[in-house]
C-alpha cells in the first residue's frame, strides 16, 4: 500500500497547477476542490493508473468520489488489484 | 429527430466537440485530411469521454461504443444536402483556412450554416471566402469542451439574424450558455488573455516578481483558476507569440507587442509545458 501512495503521491505533485514550495498534500486533502489540479490531469491519472498497475479501471468505478484524494485513489487500486489476484 | 453535423478538423477541439455533439445525440461526421489524425481523434474521444464520466455528475447514461456510433470519422466530404450545421476546426491559418471554405463553398447548399471554431482570425473575413457570407458565424469553444458551459459566439459583419439563432439553439440543447459579441481580432478571450500572459512575461523580464509570485497574485487575489503564466505554459509559448504577433498586426497598436522575454524562450526553444520547460520546470 505504501508503495502505490508513493507512486500515486508522485504522479501528483509532478502535475499540480500550483508550483507554491510549500504545497504539502495531506492523504485525505480533496485535490479538486484545493484547486491543485484540473480536469486535464483527471484525464492524465486515469491513463497512468492503468498503465502502471496494469487494470482497466470500469465504467462504474469512474466516480469522483474515488480519485479526489490520494487516500480514495490508493483503496480503488488495491481493491482492484486484489480482485485480480483472487 | 437530432440534427445531423459536419465537423471539419480532428485535431483536439474537433474531437471534443464531436464528443459533446454525439453524446447528445446528434448524428456527427468528423472530416480531416489524414487518416492518422482521425485513429488519434477516436482514441482522444475515448478517453475524453471516460475523464467526463469522472468529473461531471449526471453526464450520459449512454455507454462509448453507442457514442460512438453516431460519428462517423472520413477523410472525404460526401454530397451532403441533409446537414444542418458545418464546424470547422482547422489549423490557425489563413492559406489553409481559405482554400477550404472555398470547398464548403462548393459543397454545402447556401444555407447551410458554417461556424468557424477560431480563436483569432476575423470572421467577416472568412465570410469573405462563400457565396452567402450571412451563413458565416465564430464559434470560440474552450477546451476540453464537454466540461466547459460556455462559448464565446462571434458574429461577423455580415453574420444574419437566422445564422445567429441556429447556432443558439444547437448550443442550448448541448447545455452551453453562448456569449455573442462582435468580430474584431482575438475577440474577447484572446485579445483579454493575451495582454495578461504578455504583460505577466513582462514583469519577469522587468525583475519585478518571479513566476509564481505573479500565478499566487492571480489566482488568490483574484480568483483566478490558473495564473497566466501557467496559462502561457499550457497553450505553448509559441502559440502565444504567434497570436499577440496576429493582434499587433491587426491592430497596429504597441499595446500588443510581444514581450522580447517570450521570443528570447521560444528562440531557446523553452516553449512551456509541451517542451519541459518554459516558465516553470516540467
Amino acid at each position: 500500500m505504501q508503495e502505490i501512495e508513493n507512486k500515486i503521491r508522485e504522479f501528483i505533485q509532478e502535475n499540480l497547477l500550483v508550483f507554491e514550495v510549500e504545497t504539502e498534500i495531506k492523504n485525505t486533502d480533496n485535490i479538486f476542490e484545493m484547486g491543485l489540479v484540473n480536469s486535464l490531469f483527471a484525464m492524465k491519472l486515469l491513463t497512468y493508473i492503468e498503465r502502471e498497475f496494469c487494470f482497466i479501471i470500469d465504467n462504474d468505478d469512474l466516480d469522483l468520489k474515488n480519485f479526489n484524494c490520494i487516500e480514495n485513489i490508493c483503496k480503488l487500486i488495491k481493491s482492484r488489484i486484489e480482485a485480480l489476484q483472487l | 429527430m437530432k440534427q445531423k453535423v459536419v465537423i471539419v478538423g480532428a485535431g483536439l477541439m474537433g474531437s471534443g466537440i464531436a464528443l459533446d455533439l454525439a453524446s447528445h445525440g446528434f448524428s456527427v461526421i468528423l472530416k480531416d485530411i489524414s487518416a492518422t489524425a482521425l485513429v488519434e481523434s477516436q482514441n482522444n474521444i475515448k478517453i475524453l469521454f471516460r475523464t467526463v464520466k469522472l468529473i461531471k455528475r449526471n453526464y450520459t447514461v449512454s455507454h462509448i461504443d453507442e457514442i460512438l456510433e453516431r460519428i462517423e470519422f472520413t477523410c472525404e466530404f460526401r454530397e451532403l444536402t441533409d446537414v444542418d450545421l458545418v464546424i470547422e476546426n482547422i489549423t490557425e491559418d489563413w492559406d489553409m483556412k481559405k482554400d477550404l471554405y472555398a470547398e464548403l463553398n462548393k459543397i454545402f447548399p447556401e444555407d447551410t450554416v458554417i461556424a468557424s471554431n477560431t480563436s483569432c482570425i476575423s470572421i467577416t473575413r472568412l465570410s469573405s471566402l462563400v457565396a452567402n457570407p450571412g451563413r458565416i458565424i465564430g464559434s470560440h469553444f474552450m477546451n476540453p469542451v464537454p466540461l466547459k458551459s460556455m462559448v464565446e459566439i462571434i458574429k461577423g459583419f455580415h453574420t444574419s439574424i437566422s445564422t445567429m439563432d441556429k447556432i443558439i439553439d444547437l448550443l442550448k440543447t448541448i447545455q452551453k450558455a453562448p456569449v455573442i459579441v462582435n468580430d474584431y481580432p482575438g475577440f474577447v478571450a484572446n485579445r483579454l488573455s493575451h495582454l495578461f500572459m504578455n504583460e505577466a512575461a513582462f514583469l519577469i523580464q522587468d525583475g519585478v516578481a518571479n513566476p509564481i509570485e505573479i500565478d499566487t497574485i492571480f489566482k488568490k487575489g483574484y480568483g483566478h483558476a490558473m495564473g497566466p503564466l501557467e496559462t502561457a505554459d499550457l497553450i505553448g509559448l509559441d502559440t502565444v507569440v504567434n497570436s499577440l504577433g496576429i493582434l499587433y498586426k491587426e491592430y497596429q497598436d504597441t499595446k500588443f507587442r510581444c514581450c522580447p522575454l517570450l521570443k528570447k524562450m521560444v528562440a531557446a526553444g523553452l516553449l512551456g509545458k509541451k517542451s519541459g520547460e518554459g516558465f516553470y520546470k516540467y
